[in-house]
C-alpha cells in the first residue's frame, strides 16, 4: 500500500483563478494534470506539496485545433489518448501520434494529458522508488541525498527526460504557451529543457504550460518515432527517437531532424543529422538515401552514450542507439511507423 | 472554489456516485478512489496492487473509460460515473438479464484466471472494449488490455474469453444483450 501524503486539494474553474492560486502557493504547491506522474511521484515521497492545484475542471484547457496560419494548437490538458487518435495529428504530425499512441498502457493515457508528458518529471532507477526503498540503498542528489549512484562521485544529477512525445514535438518546432497570473508567454521547446536531472525545465512555479502550438507542417513532411522498451505493453522508454523529413515537390530531403530521449537529463538532437540527409532523395534513389541514413546512425550512436540511470544494461541500450536511428529515420522516408517491437 | 471550501469547512461530503448509487462519504483530500471505494464503502472488488499504476488490478470504469482507481484522486471523481466490479451483475440484471454479465460469464467459462487478483480490473477493461466495438480483433483485444498485468494465466485464456464475446459478435455484446454467454 502507497499512501499520498496529505495536503489541501484546489479544484479551480478557470484558468486565472488556477494561476491566483498558484502565485499564492508559490513552491509549495503542486499543479495536477492527469496525476499519473505526480501522484507516483509523491507517494514515493519525491514531491510532499502541501497544496495540489487540480486543472481537471478548468475550461479552455483542452481540444486539438488547426489555427488559421495551418498551425495545430494542442490544449495542454488534453488526454494522450485523444492527441493519438486524432486523425487530423495522424495526418499531419505522424512523429507526435505514434509517440502519445505509444506512452504506458490505455488507461494512462486515457488519464494523462499532453502538457503532463511535457513536463514529466525525469526518471532514474535509482529514484523512482518508495521512501522505504530508497532509505535502505541511501538517499542521493535528486531527492534528500549528497551522492548519485549512476555517477560515481558525480555532482550533477543525470536522472533520464523520459517523455515520449517531446522528442517529437522537438523535431516538429513545437512551441510551448506558459501563463503566469501577470503574462503569458511562448517558448521554443528547443530552448525549454536544460541537462540537470533535478529539474530539467524552465518553468517558474508560478507558471502553466497552457497549450503546445505546433507550426504548419511543410507538405512533404514525413514523420516517426522509435520506441525501445522492455514490456510493449506499458513501460516507459529506454530510448525514443523522433525522426523529421521534410521531402521537396521532387522528393528530395529538404530539411531533416533527429532528436534521441532516455538518455541524459534533457533530449538530445544529433547534431549533422539535417546536413548529411539534405539533397538524398529516398523515393528515387533510395541507395543512396541509405548511406545517409547510416551516417547519420554513426554520428547518433558517437553522440549518444546511455548511462546506468534506467533499468537494464546500459550497453545494450548505446548498441540500440544507431540501430532505432536508421529504422526510424527508414519508417518516417516510407510514411510508416512506429518502430516497436511489439 | 469558496464555496466549495466553506462546504468542507461545514462538513458538507463529497457526493461520489458507484454502480448508479449516491454515495456521501467524508474523506480527506489525499485519499485516491481506490481507497474510498475499498475502506469507506466496502467495495473491495478493485484490487490494490502496485498503487502506482504499474498493475491495472484496481481498473474502474470512470464514464465508462477504464481508470487506474489508485491514481485518482476521489475528489476528482466527483460528477462522474463510477462503475466497478460489483456493479456489473446489478446492471445486467436491471437491463432484464440474469446471473452475472456476459463478460464475467465468458472469464469463468473460459477459466481465465488462476489467482484472480488481476480478474475485476481484466473484466472491466475488456467490458469497456466489447461496450464500444463489440467485435474487436484480437490485436485490438491485446491493446485493450495492454494495462492490465496477470502473473498467473499467460493471458491465453483471457484472450479467449474476449474472443468468444467477439465472435458473438454484437449479439452479446454487454450492453445490448441480456444473454450471457455460456458453456
Ligand atoms: C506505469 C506507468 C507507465 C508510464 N509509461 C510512460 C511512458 O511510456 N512514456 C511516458 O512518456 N510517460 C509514461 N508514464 C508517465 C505519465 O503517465 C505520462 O507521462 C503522462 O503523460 C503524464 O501526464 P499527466 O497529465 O498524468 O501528468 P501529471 O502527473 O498530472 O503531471 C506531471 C508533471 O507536470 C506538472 N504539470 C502537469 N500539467 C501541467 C501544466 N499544464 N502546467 C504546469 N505544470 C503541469 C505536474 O505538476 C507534474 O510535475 C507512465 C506512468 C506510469 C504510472
Ligand atoms: S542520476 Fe544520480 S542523483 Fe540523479 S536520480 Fe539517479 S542516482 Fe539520483
Ligand atoms: S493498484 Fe493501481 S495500477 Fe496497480
Ligand atoms: S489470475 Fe493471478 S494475476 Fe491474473
Amino acid at each position: 500500500m502507497l499512501r499520498l501524503p496529505s495536503f489541501r486539494l484546489e479544484q479551480p474553474d478557470t484558468l486565472p483563478q488556477a494561476l491566483a492560486l498558484l502565485d499564492q502557493a508559490g513552491p509549495e504547491a503542486a499543479v495536477l494534470a492527469g496525476g499519473t506522474d505526480l501522484l507516483p511521484n509523491m507517494k514515493h515521497e519525491l514531491r510532499r506539496p502541501s497544496v495540489v492545484i487540480a486543472l481537471s475542471r478548468v475550461k479552455g484547457l483542452t481540444g486539438i485545433a488547426e489555427a488559421a496560419d495551418g498551425a495545430i494548437e494542442i490544449g495542454a490538458m488534453t488526454p494522450l489518448a485523444e492527441v493519438a487518435q486524432s486523425a487530423l495529428v495522424a495526418r499531419a504530425l505522424p512523429a507526435l501520434a505514434q509517440a502519445a499512441a505509444l506512452v504506458a498502457g490505455p488507461q494512462l493515457r486515457q488519464r494523462g494529458t499532453l502538457g503532463g508528458n511535457v513536463l514529466l518529471d525525469t526518471r532514474c532507477q535509482y529514484v523512482n522508488q518508495s521512501h522505504f526503498w530508497r532509505s535502505a540503498l541511501g538517499f542521493c542528489l535528486k531527492k534528500d541525498g549528497t551522492v548519485c549512484h549512476v555517477v560515481a562521485g558525480g555532482s550533477r544529477c543525470v536522472a533520464a527526460a523520459s517523455a515520449d512525445t517531446v522528442p517529437a514535438l522537438m523535431t516538429l518546432g513545437a512551441v510551448l504557451e506558459v501563463a503566469r497570473h501577470d503574462r503569458t508567454r511562448q517558448l521554443p521547446i528547443d530552448a525549454f529543457f536544460v541537462a540537470d536531472g533535478i529539474v530539467n525545465r524552465r518553468l517558474e512555479p508560478t507558471e502553466l504550460l497552457t497549450r503546445v502550438r505546433v507550426p504548419r507542417p511543410a507538405a512533404g513532411h514525413r514523420g516517426a518515432y522509435g520506441k525501445l522498451r522492455e514490456r510493449g505493453s506499458i513501460d516507459f522508454p529506454l530510448l525514443g527517437v523522433a525522426a523529421r523529413l521534410d521531402l521537396s515537390e521532387a522528393g528530395v530531403v529538404e530539411h531533416a531532424d533527429l532528436v534521441l530521449t532516455s538518455l541524459a537529463a534533457a533530449p538530445r538532437r544529433v547534431a549533422g543529422a539535417a546536413d548529411a540527409l539534405r539533397g538524398s532523395a529516398p523515393g528515387h534513389a533510395p541507395a543512396e538515401f541509405e548511406t545517409a541514413v547510416r551516417r547519420v546512425a554513426e554520428l547518433a550512436r558517437r553522440q549518444c552514450r546511455p548511462l546506468p540511470n534506467l533499468p537494464g544494461d546500459h550497453e545494450w541500450r548505446g548498441e540500440m542507439v544507431p540501430v532505432y536511428a536508421r529504422r526510424t529515420l527508414l519508417a518516417a522516408a516510407a510514411g510508416q511507423g512506429p518502430v516497436h517491437h511489439v | 472554489m469558496l464555496v466549495r471550501g466553506l462546504r468542507r469547512k461545514i462538513g458538507v461530503i463529497l457526493q461520489l456516485q458507484v454502480n448508479g448509487d449516491v454515495h456521501e462519504v467524508d474523506v480527506p483530500d489525499h485519499w485516491t478512489l481506490l481507497e474510498v471505494l475499498r475502506y469507506r464503502l466496502g467495495l473491495t472488488g478493485s484490487k490494490q496492487g502496485c498503487d502506482k499504476g504499474d498493475c491495472g488490478a484496481c481498473t474502474v470504469l470512470l464514464d465508462g473509460q477504464p481508470a487506474i482507481s489508485c491514481l485518482v484522486l476521489a475528489r476528482e471523481a466527483e460528477g462522474r460515473s463510477v462503475l466497478t466490479i460489483e456493479g456489473l451483475a446489478p446492471r445486467h440484471v436491471a437491463a432484464g438479464g440474469c446471473g452475472v454479465d456476459p463478460v464475467q460469464a465468458a472469464f469463468d467459462a473460459s477459466g481465465a484466471l488462476q489467482c484472480g487478483f488481476c480478474q475485476s480490473g481484466m473484466i472491466l477493461s475488456a467490458w469497456a472494449l466489447l461496450a464500444r466495438n463489440p467485435r474487436p480483433r484480437p490485436e485490438e483485444v491485446r491493446a485493450a488490455l495492454a494495462g492490465n498485468l496477470c502473473r498467473c494465466t499467460g493471458y491465453t485464456q483471457i484472450f479467449d474469453a474476449v474472443a468468444r464475446l467477439a465472435t458473438a459478435g454484437a449479439a452479446t455484446a454487454p450492453e445490448t444483450s441480456p444473454e450471457a454467454v455460456r458453456d
